[in-house]
């Protein structure tokens, strides 16, 4: 909501600092935005048009000879050509800088000089007319400032961000109440009125409402003998400057009263009501209408409209009027309407026709039901004011007022209101805050309890709370002062977050980068990445096609950033994430399945450098975990990957991406793959977090290698498992420490060499035992895995 | 010549031969000329026998000094040429520890989220909070109305919501005909306050981080998923000077003490009184600059007091316990704290851009 000082002034004495009264505002919580001041601008002075001649080189420009005021022509190149010899002309003259911040200067424009500016209505600050030069009244005095003759007057227009609970404040007015309540000042909506000199020819027009929830006041009046014109530069200064264009003398009085009371209202050529009679009902299935805006709209049976004496549909209630009834040039009398609409209809109306107008942010908010008279009166006081000649208005308003005026009255506890703000306040302190910004205060016999009545304009504020805001607000937030409460709880991250917080350190150790990607992919990503895109959560309103898939893993996100890496040339590039995938509800109903996971990607990096960084983790989380070569898991290359095992359960998987994901994706070379479920891991975490000592021996160990020949199919974890369940305690260490292949050994077939460090934590082991064990060893080794000793 | 002659003479024999030696192996190839039995100063011990035991103390103190002056001699020696032998090693050994190849074994990088993040929740543990969190697909209940958002409130547009297409709607928003659409989201983590007000006792002091979503379109200070915290202290006798007090102790930690908070009336459905939270701008300290559009200035976010009806909702007596709440966006203020102008580019996964924090 725009507001300018001079128009507040016309409610209340606000005098100050421009900085300091914005200050306020914001502080009274409508946010200054932006201010600008206006100036009035010397050098932009009245002109007369002495000579017009076609520019020689250019034909959409023409050189205008105006004198400045002192007698002597200049030449002036212009590209308006709607003036003649003689007009009065705003003139800015050489120096002069104008309200948009450039400076006039002595141009050459295709070869002729231009010593000033000709200026439109819009150019100087006044109104919105651009097209043409502004031809300004003969009586005016040439050489002299316009603005200055114009009665324009220095202002000040503050831009003010208005909360959704402060339909008040959508309105001059209102904010003007705030304004001078803070102020001290007092503060009156004028009283208007014009001579009715309605004849009896104007007709009885006949208003029905049948929806007193929709509609629960409808006010109407006929206007005659009006003509439809161009409304004064003040006039459409004041709109342009608020935001809004003018339209014609009609319309920029209807405009000017919603923003001055914060009452939308509307016109209608009244020959083009069928029936003479208008009526409000909601909508029937089916039915649409013809706005202003030359749209066809289909209304909902929960719309309301406006309709003829034939019931047909003339407006959308609250929102836009309908174009069948729209004022025009030959307009002569007119039937102006100002209803109050529920909020909550006009709020559906407009979000589901996608058309918010200044009109329907006000009714959403809800509009003073109380004001409906003041405000017609305002209108015909208004036109009458700025129609040449005035017009006739009918005496009777037609006031269909359903609901009677509902006034909220509700018991306030100044204890309740001192608990909330932290104050101290005395029933009478609350009281001078609340009634000069409309609110009635009543004390009771309790002492601490006083009735407070709601004024019409606040429908927003209903409740014990509300009014405590209302308080707070008008005594200052900064005001209140500050303590701080003392938490009874010692402040504590849990288990599972200070877990993800030791994971995250982990992968930073091991030099991987956290990615964030987006969490929302192509529908045919899920399928690029090897995966089944039969179970994945859609959204219902994507903003793109791109975007409208729940990720159910974090593989397409991390691949769209190692590819974005590699295509910027950064090499070896490895990252990670931690985030949340998403997979239709497996219960069949209700919220989706979500599963926190942390996902690893390694480029130009092979299955084992995914599987070394799996030990990284587990050995950084104490966590002891199995892997299984698996063949074939969606996605991952066909032989190199496998499933991570920990207390029985999958935990997730490792090794390759498959070279046809990668392709898909435009990643170059091998990449490692790591994804897994994080609650999982930090549960078995948990379960392993309280660790007992296990004795340092003091006793001498000795190593023994062995290598064993072994089919392929063989995992070196399972022999590895072998070796360990037989040695038991006395093993100290055991490492694979050489692979080899060759001829020798056999097609499918290759070489693993262990060695294993033995020490007992009892005894040194005799030469006899370390027998036994390597005997035993190998036999089991050999009978187990189908291997030979090498 | 005497015995007494004799040793001194082989003494000074073996101390000259271990004085010409030139280097370890030829000290130790003349070891058996110094010390063997054959040496001349063994062959002397040989003839103690031969001695008359009057002179044999004597004459044995006089060759156990000249051996003991020839094993020294000797010692020092090799320790010598051992010293001399390693200080060519270690010479030789020289390497110029600038000569780094490349290097693959960099260190990783927290994302500068996350890092704010820890950062953010640290403080807030600090002054005695926990930290929740909860499901970022959400429920139009936890998201919405029971935050005082019914179906159709004037503010739900105040957010842009991206609805779960899970088969149980049947229109976007409402409208008759249509009934409102179940999952979604969530626009803000206060859905993670509803669930812990529904599932803990009062006193609550905890915080919930997280990611949340919103349909908008990426622009350099838009994306539509990003990063917000969220504060709730629910206890007997809180009041809005609790709230002011809270976030001027957080601001002075988080920020330093020369930053300030101050709040300004605000709306929010699930908040009353509610305010909007400013901090003193950081880059300017307060003066004016570009940043704050000259204010001193700049907005963090919303907070107020828990609106009683949020409250009851979570099964609160409103009359017993009071609160308040308040959240700000994370990648903003990451974004404003490492002078970062495009939100955006946090988002490429670029390591060019995360290897930076």
């Amino acid at each position: 909501m725009k507001v300018l000082l001079s128009w507040l002034r016309e409610f209340a004495p606000i005098e100050g600092d421009p900085v300091e009264l914005g200050n306020q505002m914001s502080d009274l919580g409508m946010a200054v935005e932006e201010m600008t001041i206006i100036d009035l601008i010397d050098g932009i002075v009245v002109a007369e048009v002495v000579g017009l001649r076609p520019h020689p080189k250019a034909d959409r420009i023409q050189i205008v000879d105006v004198d400045p005021g002192d007698g002597v022509p200049l030449q002036v190149c212009c590209g308006a050509f709607n003036m003649a010899v003689g007009d009065k002309i705003p003139f800015a003259t050489i120096g002069t800088t104008m309200p948009d911040g450039m400076e006039i200067s002595q141009r050459k424009m295709r070869g002729e000089f231009s010593n000033g500016m000709c200026c439109s209505a819009s150019e100087i600050g006044l109104g919105s007319d651009h097209e043409g030069i502004l031809i300004l009244s003969p009586e005016l005095v040439v050489g002299e400032p316009v603005m200055a003759q114009l009665g324009a007057q220095a202002d000040v227009l503050w831009d003010l961000e208005i909360n959704p609970n402060r339909p008040d404040a959508m309105s001059i007015a209102g904010v003007a109440r705030d304004l001078a309540a803070r102020l001290n000042i007092p503060f009156q909506i004028p009283k208007w009125s014009v001579d009715h000199l309605a004849t009896s020819e104007i007709s009885e027009t006949s208003v029905s409402v049948t929806d007193s929830e929709l509609c629960p006041r409808f006010t109407a009046r006929v206007l005659e003998g009006v003509s439809v014109g161009v409304s004064p530069l003040w006039m459409q200064t004041r709109l342009q400057l608020l935001g809004m264009r003018s339209i014609n003398s009609v319309v920029d009085v209807s405009n000017y009263v919603m923003l001055e009371l914060g009452t939308p209202n509307h016109t209608y050529d009244l020959s083009l009501v069928d029936g003479n009679a208008i009526g409000v009902r909601r909508a029937k299935t089916g039915e649409s209408i013809k706005t202003l805006d030359g749209q066809e709209r289909f209304l909902a049976p929960g719309d309301g409209v406006i309709v003829d004496g034939s019931d047909v549909a003339i407006g959308v209630a609250g929102v836009m009027g309908g174009s069948s009834t729209e004022i025009s040039d030959s307009t002569n009398t007119i039937l102006l309407e100002l209803a109050c609409w529920d909020r909550t209809a006009i709020a559906r109306t407009s979000q589901r026709m996608g058309l918010r107008s200044e009109a329907s942010s006000r009714f959403e908010r809800g509009t003073d039901i109380n004001l409906s008279v003041t405000a017609v009166e305002r209108f015909c006081y208004l036109l009458n004011e700025i129609t040449p000649g005035g017009i006739q208005t009918e005496e009777k308003i037609s006031d269909v007022q359903v609901t009677k005026e509902k006034q909220t009255t509700i018991s306030v506890r100044t204890s309740r209101i001192n608990l909330l703000l932290g104050q101290k306040f005395s029933g009478e302190d609350v009281a001078n805050l609340l009634i000069p910004i409309g609110f009635e205060v009543v004390q009771t016999d309790d002492a601490d309890v006083q009735l407070v009545t709601i004024p019409s304009f606040r429908p927003d504020s209903e409740t014990e709370t509300d009014i405590a805001e209302e308080v707070g607000r008008h005594f200052g937030y900064g005001r209140l002062g500050a303590t701080v409460p003392r938490s009874p709880n010692a402040g504590h991250l849990t288990f599972h977050q200070k877990a993800r917080r030791l994971i995250r350190q982990v992968m930073v150790g091991a030099g991987l980068d956290e990615a964030m990607p987006s969490p929302f992919l192509a529908p045919d990503a899920v399928a690029n990445t090897g995966l089944s895109s039969a179970n994945v959560v859609h959204l219902l309103n994507p903003l793109a096609i791109e975007e409208s898939v729940l990720r159910p893993s974090l593989r397409s996100g991390l691949l769209t950033a190692l590819a974005y890496n590699q295509s910027h040339r950064n090499e070896n590039v490895k990252l990670f994430e931690i985030g949340s995938v998403f997979a239709p509800s497996s219960a069949g109903s209700g919220l989706p399945d979500e599963h926190e996971m942390l996902g690893v990607i390694l480029g130009d990096n092979d299955a084992l450098a995914a599987k070394q960084l799996w030990d990284v983790i587990a050995a950084g989380l104490g966590i002891n975990g199995e892997l299984r070569n698996a063949i074939d898991l969606p996605g991952l290359h066909p032989r190199r990957a496998g499933q991570l095992i920990v207390d029985d359960q999958e935990v997730g998987v490792v090794g390759e991406l498959d070279p046809r994901v990668l392709e898909n994706y435009g990643v170059s070379n091998r990449c490692g793959w790591l994804e897994l479920r994080l609650d999982l891991l930090i549960q078995s975490m948990s379960q392993n977090s309280t660790r007992l000592y296990g004795l340092v021996s003091t006793y001498p160990s000795s190593d023994l290698d062995l290598a064993f020949v072994v089919k392929d199919e063989i995992q070196a974890s399972d022999v590895e498992r072998t070796i360990r369940s037989l040695v038991g305690s006395e093993l100290a260490s055991l490492e694979l420490f050489d692979v080899f292949r060759g001829e020798k050994l056999g097609e499918g077939k290759r070489s693993l060499a262990f060695s294993l460090r033995l020490q007992s934590a009892e005894r040194t082991l005799t030469h006899d035992q370390l027998a036994s064990i390597q005997e035993r060893c190998i036999e089991a080794v050999e009978t187990t895995h189908d291997a030979r000793l090498r | 010549m005497s015995v007494y002659e004799e040793i001194i003479s082989a003494r000074d024999q073996a101390l000259s031969s271990i004085q010409n030696v030139a280097d370890l192996s030829n000290l130790v190839d003349l070891e058996p000329a110094l010390f063997g039995k054959k040496s001349t100063l063994g062959s002397l011990k040989g003839l103690m026998g031969k001695l008359d035991a009057s002179e044999r103390a004597s004459v044995g103190q006089a060759l156990n000094q000249a051996q003991k002056e020839v094993q020294e001699a000797h010692q020092q020696s090799k320790k010598h040429f051992l010293e001399h032998e390693r200080t060519l090693q270690l010479s030789a050994e020289g390497i110029d520890l600038t000569e780094t190849l490349r290097n693959p074994n960099h260190r990783g990088h927290l994302h500068l989220v996350t890092q704010t993040m820890e950062r953010l929740e640290d403080v807030f543990v600090g002054m005695g909070f926990t930290v929740s969190e909860g499901p970022q697909a959400e429920s139009d209940w936890y998201n919405f109305e029971a935050l005082n958002l019914p179906e159709a409130h004037v503010a739900r547009s105040m957010f842009d919501t991206l609805y779960l297409d899970l088969g149980e709607r049947t229109e976007i928003g409402d409208g008759e005909g249509g009934e409102a659409t179940k999952f979604l989201l969530r626009t803000h983590t206060s859905p993670v306050q509803i669930r812990v007000m529904e599932s803990q006792e009062p006193p609550i002091y905890t915080v919930c981080p997280g990611r949340v979503f919103r349909r908008d379109t990426a622009d350099a200070s838009h994306m539509p998923v990003f990063h917000q915290i969220e504060g709730l202290v629910i206890d007997e006798g809180i009041s809005f000077t609790d709230l002011a007090g809270t976030l001027n102790d957080f601001t002075s930690a988080y920020f330093g003490g020369a930053i300030k908070s101050r709040l300004r009336p605000s709306y929010f459905p699930f908040t009353e009184p509610s305010a909007e939270f400013d901090i003193t701008c950081v880059i300017c300290e307060g003066s004016g600059c570009q940043t704050c559009q000259r204010t001193g200035w700049i907005e963090l976010g919303g907070c107020g007091m828990v609106h009683p009806n949020v409250l009851r909702n979570c099964g609160i007596d409103s009359e017993q316990w009071t609160g308040f709440a308040f959240g700000f966006g994370i990648d903003r203020l990451a974004l404003m704290r490492h002078g970062i102008k495009d939100l955006r580019d946090m988002y490429t996964n670029d390591v060019r851009f995360l290897s930076q924090f």
